[in-house]
């Protein structure tokens, strides 16, 4: 199976300060040195805590900002040498969903107008097809005809994401970006969001690239998952397996801090130390190993490289991975 | 929005004189009792009376006639210029937030050049340089208009830009213009529109006192400015020369800003949580 | 539970909010008790109404717009709804404290998180400056913030959303209250950092002996910190139960629903249940049951009455009848 999706070595910096009056020029490197793969029809899992640079690499893969350095590859071109009329024929291609509910809407467009608008913008069809693809798309995230025709304001949170997945839908696109679709909803609603997931997933064939925080909700959705840490990525591989047998500390701390609704299993919290260090202040080496209770000396001296480890799947970045300790939690049987 | 605009008491005083002051202007050949121009000496100076209710001014002319078809340019100016400062203003100002960089210094660097002048004086130079008629006063007070709305319409700009469903056309493929034109300015427009109706009142000002020097529509139009000039020579003897019209510009200043400001509570969710 | 412990009791309480012209009831009745050194955790999701019960306690709501509507709130078996507003303000922050969600907006910008800590302490206890400054620091010290002297004197911009939300708990337990109020003190913390300060309100619950009521919606966070736990579903408390008793044996339709829609990451969960429907809005309450339109279970009885809060087992209250009497057939 092809790759729909390949990204390699990607870099953004943002630069804060410097300038007359603006102190010391600060360089932070958001995203450092990412590489991933997604294949067709799979999900694929971006999973991190604040400053992991996870939402930039999102953006990233649209344009939405643009990368210093690296390649996105997708089904076969670069996207960064794409150019612009290219990018538009692109732009069909791979959509984003967004995770506020509330801020993804145009307040003062219908839905209708919202949904028909990138039909009519890359002129896919007269109007008579065009409003037949609109009605087509909101019933198909659950929602009815009558909705075309009121505001956003008139729909409740988990109703304006099915809206805002509508309008990634209508353009019939392979792969979707969602940056933290359902972290602004209830339980109850997730649930509902990421039923409509699964399925479009499956009747459409989509590819995803999942960026969010739960851990929950990354190992029910995604096939794969990469976890970052300020910039990079630190581990990866199957989900499950990632997270029933880390390799990586800070992937165990991350998996183990994750509240699980069992009063039985409850965390160890001493373990969990410090931090997460300033982006302009980066710790040497390995940018963990401050945290780390397994840090060696060669760890603050040099960074560890994304590696492949046991099986060929799964790599991480680290020199003194956990092994065979990793095992924990033995994989539960499937949940029905 | 107009349910909190209904309650104001003060919102409906203002709606009411300037209703008024509209529908004089508008029916003006209907309700001024006397041809504004039409001259008569044998009249001249008299102070209010039965048949001239106002008084009549050194050409013998009505007041309260002139007053009334005064109204028309006012409002006329006022309006126009307002509605052609904003269009070119919020225009410059979205180009200047959304684009950024050198456009944005630029066009801000202009702006600052604009303000920097006091009204009456730009107005008084664009004026005098154009010549004095109806066409020029009104480009006139709108070239003073056009800075801040430059302003007003910048700033929202910005952050609408960073707003998702901005970024979500980005990702879409619209281009910068629909971004701007669909997206961006139905989200502000009414802020604009508010502040537009504020300064309509300024532009009024700025009529009347361009008129008063001189520069404004040439007599024998008959503006409130102008008269308030023409009756300055005689402003011991003939006090209703001079305090008719400033009482009608003071009138529909007075409207327009409670009109204004009435907006602006009903638009501002802040203010209005307040109120209840 | 032994009612000598109970620190905090709310009998039928009801808070109502004008909506339009006419008062409807958030809050339609909420029975609950904690006892010291205990953590209730009240869970639900939005509109059920968890943060207006925690400001109706504190009598926090606005004025204009919302009462009391009825029901007690006993704090060590005094009632404090009728008490004056006086008397209430000397109790806030001293004998009850509460903690946001957004440490951001809870600090004042202006001030040294130090003169914060400080001036809460000198709102109720007579101290000067540099009296309440000293105990101001060993706040500090006790929610071990690093460097914690040398911090003193730093601005809320300056500290990471952990660090802040340390600075709010010193702030509120600088007094020793007796009662912490909790309102979802975590969700927007990295969950690293949650943990810490799960951790960190544990051991300061058990140093103090604090009755501490915790508000959240994720019941992952509930079974890391409550001793006991009360499921809240449109505006009444549907369950309440020992933490171990609720995971082990949810009864009402509500809270198994609530179980079987959440992903988690020790276990596949291959299908997530979603519940169809939603919340009723609070103006416009059904007769009967709130949960009925959502619910598997529901009968035309469940529909026409509303059903009242029973006893399951020993502490272990549920409001379904369907639920209540199928259990009374078991027995």
């Amino acid at each position: 199976m092809t790759d729909i999706l390949q990204v390699r070595n990607l870099v953004k910096r943002f630069e804060s300060g410097g300038g007359f009056l603006g102190g010391k020029k600060t360089i932070v490197r958001a995203v450092n040195d990412v590489s991933f793969s997604v294949a067709r029809g799979q999900s694929l899992g971006l999973v991190g805590e604040s400053g992991c640079g996870k939402s930039t690499v999102a953006r990233t893969l649209l344009r939405l900002v643009e990368p210093d350095e690296g390649s996105i590859v997708f089904d076969g071109q670069d996207l960064r040498q794409a150019s612009a009329s290219q990018m538009r024929a692109l732009r069909q291609r791979i959509q984003i969903v967004f995770q506020d509910p509330y801020a993804s809407l145009n307040p003062r467009r219908t839905v209708r107008q919202t949904l028909s608008e990138p039909l009519v913008v890359h002129g896919l069809g007269s109007a008579r097809e065009i409003e037949a693809k609109v009605q087509s798309t909101i019933q198909e995230v659950g929602l009815p005809l009558s909705a075309l025709d009121r505001y956003p304001h008139e729909f409740s949170g988990g109703q304006r994401q099915r809206i805002g997945i509508a309008r990634a839908l209508v353009l019939d696109p392979e792969l979707i970006v969602a940056d933290e679709p359902v972290s602004a909803l209830d339980v109850s609603v997730q649930a509902q969001i990421l039923q409509l997931l699964d399925r479009l997933k499956r009747e459409r064939g989509l590819s995803f690239v999942f960026v969010s925080h739960d851990l929950g909700v990354i190992r029910h959705f995604c096939d794969t998952v990469c976890v970052m840490y300020l910039g990079r990525i630190i581990e990866q591989g199957p989900t499950q397996q990632v997270l029933d047998a880390p390799l990586h500390p800070y992937s165990r701390i991350l998996r183990d801090s994750s509240p699980v609704p069992d009063p039985g299993a409850r965390i160890a919290l001493s373990r969990i130390v410090g931090e997460i260090p300033a982006p302009t202040n980066l710790p040497s080496g390995c940018t963990f190993h401050p945290r780390c209770s397994r840090a060696q000396d060669d760890c603050h001296r040099q960074i560890p490289l994304l590696t492949c480890e046991t099986s060929k799947d799964r790599s991480v970045a680290c020199f003194y991975p956990l092994a065979a300790e990793g095992v924990e939690r033995t994989p539960e049987a499937i949940m029905q | 929005m107009w349910q909190a605009l209904c309650k104001n008491r003060l919102s409906w005083l203002g709606i009411g004189l300037l209703l008024l002051i509209v529908l004089a202007a508008v029916f003006a050949p209907w309700l001024a009792p006397h041809d504004p121009l039409s001259q008569n000496i044998a009249y001249r100076l008299e102070p209010p009376s039965a048949e001239f209710w106002l008084g009549t001014d050194s050409y013998g002319r009505d007041v309260l006639s002139r007053l009334i078809y005064g109204a028309r340019v006012s409002l006329l100016v006022g309006f126009v210029a307002i509605l052609i400062a904003m269009c070119i203003g919020s225009a410059l100002g979205i180009l200047a937030g959304y684009v950024g960089g050198v456009v944005d210094q630029l066009i801000m660097g202009l702006v600052d050049v604009l303000l920097s002048f006091p009204t009456l004086l730009l107005g008084l130079m664009v004026a005098a340089m154009l010549g004095a008629s109806l066409e020029n006063l009104i480009i006139a007070i709108a070239i003073t208009e056009i800075a801040p709305f430059v302003r007003v319409a910048r700033a929202p700009t910005i952050a609408l830009k960073q707003r998702d469903f901005v970024e979500a056309g980005r990702a879409l493929g619209y281009g910068p213009f629909r971004l701007m034109g669909v997206h961006i300015l139905p989200n502000m427009i009414s802020d604009v529109v508010v502040l537009g109706s504020l300064w309509m009142a300024s532009a009024i000002r700025t009529e009347a006192s361009l008129s008063f020097i001189g520069l404004g529509v040439p007599p024998p139009a008959a503006t409130w400015g102008s008269m308030i000039r023409e009756g300055f020579e005689n402003i011991l003897d003939a006090w209703w020369l001079t305090v008719f019209p400033s009482i009608a510009i003071l009138l529909t200043v007075l409207a327009l800003n409670l009109l204004g400001d009435a907006l602006r509570d009903a638009i501002d969710p802040k203010l209005r949580s307040e109120r209840s | 539970m032994n009612t000598q412990d109970t620190v905090l009791e709310l009998r039928n309480l009801r808070t109502e909010f004008r909506v339009g012209g006419a008062w409807h009831a958030a809050v339609r009745d909420v029975s609950l008790a904690v006892g010291k050194n205990e953590t209730l955790a009240v869970v639900g999701e939005s509109g059920s109404g968890k943060s207006v019960t925690a400001l109706s306690v504190l009598r926090l709501l606005p004025e204009a717009g919302a009462r009391h509507g009825g029901g007690e709130i006993l704090l060590e078996g005094r009632d404090l709804a009728p008490i004056p507003e006086k008397q209430m303000a000397a109790l806030r922050g001293d004998a009850i404290a509460m903690i946001f969600q957004e440490p951001m907006t809870s600090l004042n910008p202006t001030m040294t998180v130090g003169d914060q800590i400080a001036e809460a302490i000198r709102q109720h206890r007579h101290l000067s400056w540099r009296e309440a400054r000293a105990l101001a620091l060993e706040a500090l010290e006790e929610v071990k913030i690093p460097a914690a002297a040398s911090r003193f004197g730093d601005y809320p911009h300056q500290f990471s959303g952990g660090m802040r939300q340390r600075v709010m708990i010193a702030m509120a337990l600088a007094c020793k209250p007796k009662v912490l109020l909790a309102d979802e003190p975590t969700t927007a913390l990295d969950v690293t950092i949650q943990a810490q300060i799960l951790s960190l309100l544990s051991e300061l619950k058990e140093a103090h002996g604090m009755a501490v009521v915790f508000i959240t919606h994720n019941l992952g966070v509930v079974a890391q910190i409550a001793d006991r736990v009360a499921v809240m579903y449109a505006g009444e408390v549907v369950e309440t139960a020992d933490v171990k008793t609720l995971f082990e044996r949810p009864t009402h339709p509500y809270t198994e629903a609530l179980l079987r829609a959440m992903p988690r990451v020790d276990l596949d969960t291959a299908v997530l249940e979603p519940i169809p429907g939603s919340v009723p809005a609070i103006t416009a309450m059904p007769r009967g049951c709130a949960y009925a339109s959502r619910c598997p279970l529901r009968e035309t009885r469940c529909e026409e009455q509303a059903p009242a809060l029973e006893a399951v087992s020993q502490d272990h209250q549920v409001r379904c009848v369907v639920r209540v009497e199928s259990n009374k057939r078991h027995i």
